[in-house]
């Protein structure tokens, strides 16, 4: 027990400190936090009026992030794979920064729904024996389910990995490596029972198309890596990590052949819509060219396209993936792409126009941008915490009976 | 306008098989499998248990506790009745297409009878739509706020949506609580206080029959319609979806629904499907019936009809 409570300790000194830059990045998700919480406060008070969702477009900013960070939370754990098939060295801290990721994108996910509840309160009727979840016929009831059971997962793994790392034990090889494998194929399941909670609504042509789970699971896969890239190289310069240059072009080679899938089922999808041209084009035309005078998503959607492309040439050519500059603007590019088309350019166009064909135009209100800030800042807050006490486990600067951070070796265990 | 015809025999008092001391068992009312649920305040809602798994002592006291609630709240005697399906019973709605004008009584009747919120925001269970007669039944050409000094205007017609009470609906499969679910008689109910207002059902509703409570809804006392049921028009909390029930406050009572009784030129028929005798069935037999979007699947207990 004590070593529980040594542990915990140890962690509470390592998230203290730390330099300018960290307090002003911890201060900054502070303020993030504290706009989303005030925000909080006012919807929570009025109603959800305080948006912009009506009956017409009854989803929207919310459920978009969710749908978003879903894809983040998957694709940082199935980097696993290829941290395998490629034998890329660090692999178990591709593994545990990947799974910290996923945590923090999970705790956004459960944020995001539950911001987006008429009523919170009763968020016990879907917990099973407690409530009466429509389990299994509803698709948010699967997708709470395996969320959740996400989330469990990749904590234990994360703790056990870490708790065993500070003790100086080699961590439970006949429990971790299953758990491992098995957070592959969960978080291949938590994006396609995502995306199937779209596709199964017959009364959205847009989103009822099959592709819509592959789709996403090609997008995922480009926007989850994009941030570890980029923290590849932050931990590579600040903490002992060593992980090759191979494999982070590795990475960056493998999220171009996910992008050219990505955009290869756009562009069926865009082909199939536009040569039918049925009466179910009018989604598609509303995100791409707008309905008449509404044109609110065509900027977003063509942004969004371009990011995707020009990320995807900065990533096939070797040449330019293997610069500095064309690795993390090829990151940013991608992020944002994906942001767009898995967030507004997924949740709106399904719903614009409504099933009777009325046409409101949904924009988030500041309200709903403050909450996001907010669920952003705790999210980010997760994993800047996580990350800060990973690390110098990982680089076994920080393990028991030894003051973290410093260089001296560490005293002799007592036998 | 007519006046409103009350206490109609939609039930066919002599008909079928009625069953028996009917107005006793009504007021016990809340036998059976589907009934309502725990409300107060406080703890008691948050650990109160669904709704169908409630004991008929419970669903009494539940109704009782509402209309003491409810009646301090609007100052008048609220009624709450938890009157379940009867047997015998599967209701069938048939709405004229050539006679309806387009003059909207029927959704301000369903306003005032079901207590929905008259402004931010402004709910309307039924919605109609004026469509170009050029294009017939084309949602894309199709005006829900028209504006018109006369109505019916030239070239266009008239098609009012609400809830279609399908045998196959899509908003009960995707609701993650169980929160929505089919009666026996047919009716699609929600209970309010089971609801966690996550609008998976709005997305899944191809008629756009669902609303959401985005506010508390503004309903003025003097306004407040006393007759309620469970399960239909009692006043609803905020951050809860609700929707059209066939007037199931009324209707499980024999009468018609408000939208019925007040469309001017008879263009709204309601009935048993079950009862040969009854309206519906005639409609049915001797009328061409459609259904609204019938590639979905949804098999609704809602009919359009051209009868001339």
């Amino acid at each position: 027990m004590s070593g529980i409570v040594d542990f915990l300790a140890g962690c509470g000194r390592l998230v203290r400190r730390g330099n300018r830059a960290y307090y002003g990045w911890l201060g900054l998700l502070a303020v993030a936090i504290l706009i989303g919480l005030g925000a909080y406060v006012h919807q929570a008070r009025t109603g959800l009026i305080a948006t912009n969702m009506r009956d017409q477009v009854s989803w929207a900013f919310y459920v978009g992030n969710f749908t978003f960070l879903v894809g983040v939370a998957a694709a940082a754990v199935m980097l696993v794979i290829p941290a395998y098939v490629y034998n890329w060295g660090p692999i178990k801290e591709v593994v545990i920064l990947g799974e910290l990721l996923a945590i923090s994108a999970i705790t956004m996910c459960l944020l995001f729904i539950l911001v987006d509840m008429g009523r919170p309160d009763r968020f016990l009727h879907i917990v099973p024996f407690i409530g009466s979840p429509n389990w299994p016929r509803s698709m948010l009831t699967w997708d709470a389910l395996v969320l959740n059971a996400y989330l469990v997962l990749n904590l234990a793994v994360v703790i056990h990995i870490l708790y065993t790392g500070y003790h100086g034990h080699h961590y439970n090889k006949a429990l971790i490596v299953p758990l491992v494998l098995l957070s592959v194929p969960a978080a291949v399941s938590i994006h396609t029972v995502t995306a199937f909670l779209y596709n199964g609504m017959a009364s959205r042509p847009y989103w009822n198309a099959s592709i819509l789970a592959p789709r996403f699971l090609a997008s995922a896969f480009c926007s989850g890596p994009a941030v570890m890239i980029i923290l590849f190289q932050v931990l590579r310069k600040w903490a002992n990590i060593d992980i090759k240059d191979e494999a982070i072009h590795k990475v960056a080679e493998l999220m171009a052949y996910a992008m050219f899938v990505n955009l290869f089922l756009l562009g069926a999808e865009i082909f199939k819509e536009y040569y039918s041209a049925t009466e179910h084009l009018l989604y598609t035309q509303y995100l791409w060219s707008g309905i008449g005078e509404h044109k609110a998503l065509v900027p977003y959607a063509w942004t969004g396209l371009a990011c995707n492309l020009l990320a995807f040439f900065l990533f096939l050519v070797p040449k330019t993936r293997r610069t500095f500059v064309g690795l993390n603007l090829g990151s940013i590019l991608i992020w944002a792409g994906c942001y767009i088309e898995k967030g507004m350019g997924l949740v709106i166009p399904g719903m614009t126009p409504d099933t009777l064909g009325e046409i409101y135009e949904y924009r988030p209100t500041g309200t709903e941008w403050a909450i996001a800030a907010g669920v952003f800042g705790v999210g980010f807050l997760v994993f800047t915490v996580l990350v800060k006490v990973a690390v110098p486990i990982m680089s076994g600067t920080f393990h028991a009976r030894a003051e973290p951070e410093t260089s001296l070796p560490a005293p002799a265990a007592v036998p | 306008m007519s006046r409103p015809r009350t206490s109609l025999p939609v039930l066919g008092e002599g008909g079928a098989p009625a069953d028996p001391s009917r107005r006793g068992f009504l007021r016990n009312a809340c036998a059976g499998a589907a009934l309502a649920s725990l409300s107060a305040c406080g703890l008691e809602d948050f650990f109160h248990k669904s709704f169908r798994e409630l004991s008929k002592e419970d669903v009494a006291r539940v109704l009782a506790r509402l209309e003491k609630r409810y009646s301090a709240q609007y100052g008048k005697q609220v009624a709450v009745a938890g009157t379940p399906p009867r047997e015998g019973v599967e209701f069938g709605y048939g709405l004229d297409l050539s006679r309806c004008i387009g003059c909207r009584r029927c959704v301000y009747a369903c306003v005032k009878e079901n207590n929905q919120s008259r402004a931010h925001p402004q709910i309307h269970w039924i919605r109609v739509l004026e469509m170009e007669k050029a294009h017939g039944v084309d949602l894309a050409h199709s005006e829900i706020y028209y504006e018109a000094d006369q109505v019916p205007r030239p070239g266009h017609f008239y098609m009012p949506v609400q809830c279609q009470q399908c045998r196959n609906p899509p908003c009960v499969k995707v609701c993650p609580t169980q929160a929505t679910w089919k009666e026996k008689d047919g009716i699609v109910v929600i209970d309010y206080d089971w609801c966690i207002g996550c609008r998976c059902c709005m997305s899944a509703c191809p008629y756009g029959a669902r609303h959401f409570n985005w506010a508390t809804p503004t309903l003025p006392a003097e306004e407040m319609n006393p007759a309620t049921h469970y399960l239909g028009n009692r006043p609803r909390p905020k951050g809860v979806v609700e929707k059209c029930t066939f007037c199931i406050q009324r209707t499980r009572n024999g009468r018609y629904p408000a939208c019925v009784e007040i469309c001017p030129v008879g263009a709204r028929k309601f009935g048993n499907l079950l009862d040969p005798q009854s309206e519906i069935r005639q409609v049915m037999e001797t009328k061409r019936v459609f259904i609204f979007k019938e590639d979905l699947a949804t098999q609704p207990h809602f009919y359009y009809f051209y009868a001339t």
